[in-house]
């Protein structure tokens, strides 16, 4: 379980690094955290023929609220999310979301924009992400370029990226203060990848659903923010309604089979979840009990 | 802790007022290991060491057409590349049988496949190179031409005519079939008010070990001995192997086994990559160093427990247990293990199933069947989870159809604590359990009626929640009956030799090894209790053939009971040396003299006489000044071995208490019990975290760890983010308490604590899922207890 024989340089500056990767193209891969890429090479899933290490590129590390907006650069790590005031006060979310990633060890490590850049589908940042539509920021040789969130995960670990791009950062708009939200996830033990997972942001007024953003994690090839989110805004829930969104979020779901689940699995675990996050939002215990049958 | 003596004894060497046995003290070797400064096999470094990889076949079954390696022989840092073929000629194959499990058979075996694979990640050809990298970059470059076989992975089908026949030479795909009919089973079934079947499947699952296996074997041709250094449970029986098909003598081969990184009884086998690690050695007359890696671990260390078992129990409605009868039915690969076998854990599952209960109307049939899948034999608790799941869910069963309360049935068929010495009715000998003394006791530290009624309030709340019980019966201390008669040479006796140096100290070295559960503490222990001598002043040797006594080493729970009794025997002859000798230098007898706190002291006062280290410097620098015809010994061998039982039998119960969420079909567990009754406790904080430990394994096999295959053979979770261990966060408290009933086989009294929390944790969480499950009129009788085995189960996918 040792890498095969690699090249490494380490960036001094986003300009070098974007210079190693437009000269290495495919053949290069970044590291920033390596909680993913050093693991796959160990198994000599990939094999690049040369790191380009991120890792003392400061200027993308760190999180800066300006003008509404959170900026975090993609070498933040997870840990330094957790901790940040920023997040916790405008995007409480996301701090919730990355208590679920992994364990200490892992977050101590990982960034931000390399878990988006990863792209695994079962990951939870991606679909917070869409939640809070984000815009995530790539310098490549041709300059600067802001992809919409929705736009940026393609697939399973593929992204908007070109080989030759770097990400630098993401930008999140403040949540409006009468905003809350919901996070949970299916995991077996504590840390592992989600069988399922919902990140859930939502405004309420007059017991009522004035907006809400449903990102489902774990139930495709990439994060889903469900269109069925709809079917709940500015109506009063009842269990048929509920149950009409059920069934709509089914119709968008296309969930792999793995080891822990079956599609069939998958997509009852997704309802559970819409379930609680609905009850659980507008304080309506009594939409949950009606669901389990 | 809480311990109750049921049988006080008389005052021994061990009731000393300055004994340590009873108390939690220490581990010597804890410092070592928590600075760094253990010493594995992964961290030795030897002058000219070379590494070796294997090269692992992909296909569960195929036939090698042809092996290039002309081009991996070309690169940097490769020293040899080598088949099987060429390797048989310094090493011969085994074949895995015993003779008292009788019919038993299987094939021989090679170091390295030759010209055929039986499962995927055998190995079929060894790189060997300047470091392991560099022999991870040659293997890309060996090419191998496999032509592939069908492969036989389905248990249930393997026996059918049309299934093909793994090995031809064998002439079916049976490897053992064991038949045991005691009582009148049909009589009593008939006679019975109800009557449950069930089958019983188990996940096949391995025991993770945080070290994976590691040899570096060292073949010196100047003095023509071969050094193997190596994490095993069993030094001397890996000596007699590695001799035995390297066609050396015994005494040409030490073993070395140093810090161990757990074994589990994964440890305790001889594995073909380890024996050809020794061969590689030996043909190329310099070090070699073999360490798993973790995919090679899955691949490779034994699994076990794949099992299907169907059950049957007829139960009288006063809740008298008629009869039980199982048809058990098991795959181990294509190989029996060597020198072990894989027959044991099916033969260990009929003789355990029904075992803690009085009925003697028992029938049982167990098969063992060979398939294209990675090799299974003995782990931890060998057969018991499987024998107290089954027996334990059938008594579960039979009190729900009898509406009779799970620890009500128990009380009424448990053998009474006053009924020995007794046998089972799959002829097991008891000399003396404690089952009604551990219930009484479990029922109490749960408070378990108080827990019914919360489970009754809460399930008012659509809260569901369930309690199981499961008692059992643990094989320790084993005698030859276990290994020896069949004809292995494996040492079912341990020795260990005692002696002062000259400062007073005392060095113990013992033929028992330390793989973490703390055979270098409690040897200390007893050496210290028994000579008066401080543990401090006790330095413990183990895990070397060239400098310890004999013996089998540490498996089947048997390092205190045997290994202890050998240390308490030397220590108490060397005690009488060294009074004989003080009373000589003191113009004294022995018996007006005793040793505390390293001196000798009068038994009378308790007044100091003279200072061990005083008495040591006399005796080996000063004579001259003894009295005339005075030859002092101040070193003991002493070798112990059970006579009078083969196995020394413990007992206990456990019980779990855990929450389902029907939605999720999550099962979280709350709170775990054991109460058990090893016989004497040396350290009870050892003791008490082998229990947990053990209940943590049984725990995984409950809910998280299987070793998926798919159809074609492929092992498709050889990873430890696919395949689940246990993990901290998922693991409720575990209260331990004990009765004490010692055996009166050794003075010690001690009987084994390895397996017990591993036998019926499984057991207790099955039957608290399916108590929490009763609401919704459904039984589960499969491991691991996944969220999608639960949902499919209550019908929500």
């Amino acid at each position: 379980m040792k890498a095969s024989a690699f090249g490494y340089a380490r960036a001094t500056s986003v300009a070098d690094a974007l210079e190693l990767l437009t000269a290495y193209g495919e053949r290069a891969k970044v590291l920033s955290g390596g909680q993913s890429l050093v693991p796959a090479m160990n198994l000599r899933l990939v094999a690049p023929e040369l790191i380009v290490d991120i890792g003392e590129l400061t200027e993308l590390r760190g999180v800066s609220l300006k003008g509404g907006v959170l900026t975090i650069g993609a070498l933040t790590r997870h840990a330094d999310l957790l901790k940040s005031p920023e997040i916790a006060a405008h995007a409480p979310l996301l701090k919730d979301a990355v208590a679920h990633v992994a364990h200490p060890a892992i977050r101590n490590r990982g960034t931000i924009g390399g878990s988006l850049a990863h792209a695994d589908p079962a990951s939870e940042l991606p679909a917070c992400m869409l939640t809070l539509g984000a815009i995530i920021i790539a310098r490549g040789p041709g300059g600067e370029r802001r992809i919409a969130a929705n736009e940026f995960f393609v697939g399973i670990y593929e992204t908007a990226l070109t080989p030759q791009e770097l990400l630098v950062a993401v930008e999140l708009p403040v949540i409006p203060k009468s905003s809350t939200h919901f996070f949970q996830e299916f995991a077996r033990r504590h840390g592992d990848y989600a069988i399922v997972g919902l990140a859930a942001q939502a405004s309420i007024k007059d017991g009522r659903f004035a907006d809400l953003r449903l990102g489902f994690f774990a139930v495709g090839d990439r994060s889903l923010l469900a269109k069925s989110a709809s079917k709940l805004v500015d109506v009063a829930v009842t269990s048929a309604v509920l149950s009409e969104a059920a069934s709509a979020l089914d119709d968008e779901l296309d969930p792999l089979e793995d080891q822990q689940a079956t599609p069939a699995m998958r997509r009852h675990l997704a309802k559970v979840l819409l379930t609680r996050c609905v009850s659980l939002l507008l304080a309506r215990p009594d939409l949950r009990a009606g669901a389990s049958a | 802790m809480t311990s109750e003596r049921a049988n006080p004894q008389t005052l021994s060497a061990l009731d000393r007022p300055n004994s340590y046995i009873g108390k939690t003290v220490p581990r010597p070797n804890l410092d070592r290991l928590m600075q760094g400064r253990g010493l594995y096999v992964s961290d030795i470094e030897l002058p000219r060491m070379a590494h070796v990889v294997f090269l692992r076949s992909p296909h569960a079954h195929a036939r090698i057409v042809g092996i290039e390696t002309s081009a991996a022989k070309q690169m940097t840092g490769v020293i040899a590349v080598v088949s099987g073929r060429e390797l048989s000629t310094v090493i011969t194959p085994w074949v895995g049988v015993l003779s008292h499990l009788k019919g038993l058979k299987s094939a021989p075996q090679s170091a390295i496949a030759v010209d055929r694979v039986c499962w995927q990640g055998e190995a079929v050809a060894a790189v060997v190179a300047a470091s392991r990298a560099q022999a991870e970059d040659a293997a890309e470059h060996v090419l191998v031409e496999y032509e592939e076989l069908h492969a036989v992975t389905d248990m249930r089908t393997a026996l059918d005519p049309a299934t093909p026949v793994i090995h031809a030479s064998l002439g079916d795909n049976l490897a053992f079939e064991r038949i045991h009919d005691a009582g009148a089973v049909d009589q009593a079934f008939a006679e019975s008010d109800e009557v449950v079947e069930a089958e019983f499947v188990f996940g096949r699952h391995t025991g993770v070990t945080l070290e994976p296996r590691a040899v570096v074997a060292d073949w010196n041709a100047a003095e023509a001995r071969l050094t193997i250094y190596q994490g095993t449970q069993a030094p001397h029986m890996v000596q007699n192997i590695a001799a035995l098909h390297l066609g050396l003598k015994e005494s040409q081969v030490r073993v070395v086994c140093k810090d161990v990184g757990g074994s589990f009884g994964i440890k305790v086998h001889i594995y073909a990559d380890e024996m050809a690690t020794y061969a590689l050695s030996k043909l190329l007359r310099r070090p070699v160093k073999f360490v798993a890696d973790r995919v090679e671990s899955f691949n490779t260390d034994i699994h076990a427990r794949d099992h299907r078992c169907k059950g049957k129990i007829g139960v009288k409605r006063d809740g008298t247990i008629m009869a039980f009868e199982i048809d058990d039915l098991t795959g181990i690969g294509p190989y029996s293990m060597y020198p072990r076998t894989s027959a044991i854990e099916a033969n260990q599952v009929v003789n355990l199933v029904g075992g803690p209960y009085v009925t003697g109307n028992y029938r049982a049939r167990a098969r063992v069947v060979f398939q294209n899948k990675n090799v299974m034999c003995q782990y931890r608790a060998v057969g018991h989870p499987i024998a107290c799941s089954v027996t334990e869910g059938l008594v579960d069963l039979a009190a729900m159809k009898i509406a009779m309360d799970p620890v009500e049935i128990r009380r009424r068929n448990l053998i009474a604590d006053d009924a020995y010495p007794c046998a089972s009715p799959s002829g097991l000998r008891f000399e003396q359990l404690s089952h009604h003394a551990t219930l009484a006791k479990l029922v109490q530290m749960m408070d378990y009626d108080a827990l019914r009624a919360e489970q009754a309030a809460l399930r008012a709340r659509n809260i569901h929640r369930g309690i199981g019980i499961a008692s059992f019966i643990e094989v320790t201390n084993p005698s030859a009956a276990f290994y020896g008669v069949g004809g292995a040479k494996i040492s079912s006796q341990d020795g260990v030799a005692v002696r002062v140096d000259a400062q007073g100290s005392v060095i113990c070295q013992t033929s028992i090894t330390e793989q973490g559960q703390g055979s270098e503490s409690l040897t200390a222990q007893i050496v210290g209790s028994v000579l008066g001598v401080s543990m401090d002043r006790v330095r413990v040797i183990l895990g070397d053939t060239d400098n310890t006594p004999y013996g089998g080493g540490t498996w089947a729970s048997r390092g205190a009971g045997i290994g202890g009794e050998a240390a308490l025997q030397a220590a108490k002859v060397l005690r009488k040396n060294i009074l004989d000798v003080a009373a000589a230098v003191l113009q004294s007898t022995p018996s007006e003299l005793d040793i505390v706190n390293n001196a000798v002291v009068n038994v009378v006062d308790g007044a100091p006489r003279i200072d061990l280290s005083e008495l040591a410097r006399i005796v080996y620098f000063r004579p001259d000044t003894l009295p005339p015809g005075i030859q002092p010994e101040l070193m003991a061998t002493r070798h112990f071995v059970p006579r009078e039982y083969p196995f020394a039998f413990t007992n206990g119960v456990q019980a779990s208490w855990l929450e389902l969420d029907p939605d999720t079909g999550f099962v979280k567990l709350l709170k775990h019990w054991v109460v058990e009754d090893c016989g004497t406790i040396i350290n009870p904080q050892l003791v008490d975290e082998q229990i947990r430990g053990g209940v943590v394994q049984g725990l995984g096999a409950a809910l998280f760890e299987k070793c998926v295959y798919d159809e074609r053979g492929q092992l498709t979770n050889a990873n430890m983010a696919d395949y689940l261990v246990p993990m901290s966060g998922e693991m409720p408290d575990i209260d331990v308490g004990h009765v004490v009933t010692p055996t009166l086989e050794s003075e010690l009294g001690a009987k084994g604590a390895g397996e017990a929390g591993t036998a019926g944790a499984a057991a207790a969480v099955t039957n608290a899922v399916n108590d929490a499950l009763r609401p919704f009129e459904t039984i589960i009788t499969e491991i691991p207890l996944t969220p999608q085995v639960i949902l499919t189960a209550l019908g929500r996918i």
